[in-house]
């Protein structure tokens, strides 16, 4: 806060202290918090009081704003139903085997590209860099079709986790963000190691990776999250309902089920994220705001 | 980027110094270098291999089945055949229609609303923590649970949904929502927008940050009101962000597919609601004809190279 004060914005600190400018600020600072909560919070609120409500209370005009008779019942319909307690474990072993992938093979390419700088590694990066230009859409039909068929070993990868986990790994953002870092770390650091006759794989492990925590969490939280929200790829890759990832799941369930049990799973697969963002707020916020965009 | 130094060369002045794996091999010479190299290709033999297989081929491939058809097993060229077929769909023109509508209203609801939002929350000092969590909450929802919420809670037709009990509190006509042809983008718009403005508002935020405070004291000094402080300091401060931004919001938007397939059933109320990316979903895995679709996905991929054409002449023109 005392830092904050330093820098001066749109509007001076002074204007904002004395008489007029004081009250206005208080007015417009309550103001802000009272709308915001109502917009950001509100409907997630109404989504969880909702899938407590019966069907003909969720149907009544006006709607209430408490559930007058509470129904944990849709909530455990909801469990049941649709199983989700298997939904929500094959999300999380795909997340889990995500971020391993992406930590394996991006960081040791992004090492690779940073310090080992291997013949033609530029041209590598420039390749890898201009998928980013390309929108997951325009691939999605090509991308099914070699999934199905593989190149060369035809292996059939649907239903497979390496359905999901592999076209993960080929994230040109996480090579940029991770061979930045890198980028930033001394070779004076390393050279002491490279005298002493570390081969680079030593080289990675203890001088490199201790000091790329921030990002590598950065990196792990992502891919936690992007799986998590994925929706149209594993709805291609697993088309079995035993393979199939949270939203997926509700999403073929939805017809067939009322619409307060649909909310309550929509409420309970909602739930690990909205957990993960509490506890990593900070690393998230500042990974997104460190996100290459200085550029 | 120097990537190896030859044996022998000497090192131009103004190089940078060679990392001590590179001056090690100098000094080992060829063995030694070729080694180094390949313990080089091996750290990035996986990511290669992903982006091979998953990136770059699918492109290639993608542009190639856009001009094949394969039909019980045997594939065969077909000329324009597949680009014809797809635009003579009623639904192509359709789709196009409302995926311009979709992005044009997100970006006036979607990227306006964002860059203000951060001014204003940069403007304050107390409760920051707690209003850049509330923003950026909706993004981390899965896409579905949210959509669901959106479709059978606020967009409920009756005066029993959210949003018309809200109208009717206020005492405005209720709307059909989703029902209603007219309606279906905007609602499909401010679904989105809710739930993805927080990154723009973070980012935004950042940019924000790092603009110098003598330029607001000298523009208030000479006399410029909030408004004047923003349109001539605080745009031109953050244009870049503010353009690239834009870039990515259009490419995202132009993308549209999981609003109108679960908040409009996919076509939705008399096709108001198809979008292309639901037409390459159709043709792909319900019309049995991967080809069409992978002609559809070539053309969206033009015409997104069109904006980014644009967006790197304009960028590259302000500076």
């Amino acid at each position: 806060m005392a830092a904050d004060l330093t820098t001066r914005t749109l509007i001076s600190h002074a204007q904002l202290r004395r008489g007029r400018g004081r009250i206005l600020y208080w007015v417009l600072l309550t103001l802000v918090v009272v709308t915001f909560t109502l917009v950001f919070l509100g409907p997630l609120y109404w989504m969880v009081t909702g899938a407590l409500k019966s069907g003909q209370e969720i149907a009544q005009t006006p709607p209430s704003l408490f559930p007058r008779d509470p129904q944990p019942q849709n909530y455990v319909d909801a469990w049941t139903n649709l199983d989700l307690a298997k939904l929500l474990f094959n999300t999380f072993y795909y997340a889990t085997g995500a971020v391993l992938f992406q930590l394996v093979f991006d960081t040791a390419a992004a090492y690779a590209l940073s310090k080992l700088r291997p013949v033609l590694g530029g041209v590598i990066l420039g390749m890898m860099l201009a998928t980013l230009m390309i929108p997951a859409m325009v691939l999605i039909v090509p991308q099914y079709v070699t999934v199905i068929d593989l190149p060369i070993v035809h292996v059939n990868l649907l239903d497979s986790p390496f359905a999901i986990w592999l076209p993960l790994v080929a994230n040109a953002f996480n090579i940029f963000l991770l061979k930045r870092f890198f980028d930033s770390i001394p070779e004076d650091l390393m050279s002491a190691a490279v005298m002493d006759g570390a081969s680079p794989l030593r080289t990675l492990w203890s001088i490199v990776l201790p000091m790329s925590r921030p990002i590598l969490g950065v990196v792990a939280i992502f891919a936690v999250t992007a799986v998590w929200k994925d929706f149209l790829w594993p709805k291609l890759v697993m088309p079995s309902p035993e393979t199939r990832t949270v939203s997926v799941g509700i999403y073929a369930f939805a017809g067939g089920t009322p619409q307060n049990v649909v909310i309550a799973a929509s409420v309970i697969a909602a739930i690990p994220t909205v957990v993960l963002f509490l506890i990593f707020q900070r690393n998230i916020m500042s990974g997104l705001t460190t996100g290459g965009l200085k550029g | 980027m120097a990537l190896t130094t030859a044996p022998g060369v000497t090192r131009r002045p103004g190089r940078p110094a060679p990392t001590p794996q590179r001056s090690a091999a100098r000094r080992a010479g060829l063995g030694r270098r070729v080694r180094d190299n390949l313990t080089g290709h091996t750290f990035l033999i996986g990511a290669v291999a992903c982006f091979a297989v998953f990136s770059w081929y699918p492109m290639v491939r993608g542009v190639m089945m856009s001009f094949q058809r394969t039909r019980r097993g045997e594939t065969t060229w077909v000329g324009w055949d597949n680009y014809t077929r797809i635009i003579a769909d009623p639904s192509f023109w359709t789709a196009w229609k409302n995926t311009f509508v979709f992005t044009g209203l997100a970006l006036v609801l979607g990227y306006a609303v964002p860059f203000f939002v951060a001014i204003l929350l940069n403007e304050l000092r107390h409760a920051k923590g707690y209003l850049r969590v509330l923003v950026y909450l909706p993004v981390m929802l899965p896409p579905a649970s949210a959509l669901f919420l959106f479709k059978f809670y606020a967009y409920d037709p009756s005066e029993a949904g959210l949003f018309n009990a809200i109208l009717t509190a206020v005492g405005l006509p209720t709307s059909e929502w989703m029902q209603s042809p007219t309606m279906t983008m905007p609602a499909m718009v401010l679904a989105s927008t809710w739930m993805n403005m927080g990154g723009a508002v973070l980012i935004y935020l950042a940019a924000l940050q790092n603009i110098p405070g003598e330029l607001y004291e000298a523009a208030e000094i000479d006399g410029a009101g909030v408004w004047r402080r923003i349109v001539h300091v605080t745009v031109p401060q953050t244009r870049l962000i503010l353009a690239l931004l834009a870039m990515l919001q259009i490419v995202a938007t132009m993308q549209l597919f999981i609003e109108p397939l679960i908040l409009a059933n996919g076509a939705g109320t008399q096709d108001s609601a198809t979008s292309v990316a639901y037409l390459i979903y159709q043709h792909g895995f319900f019309q049995n004809d991967l080809n069409g679709a992978a002609a559809l996905g070539v053309i969206m991929l033009v015409v997104l190279a069109g904006f980014s054409a644009v967006y790197v002449r304009l960028t590259a023109r302000q500076d």
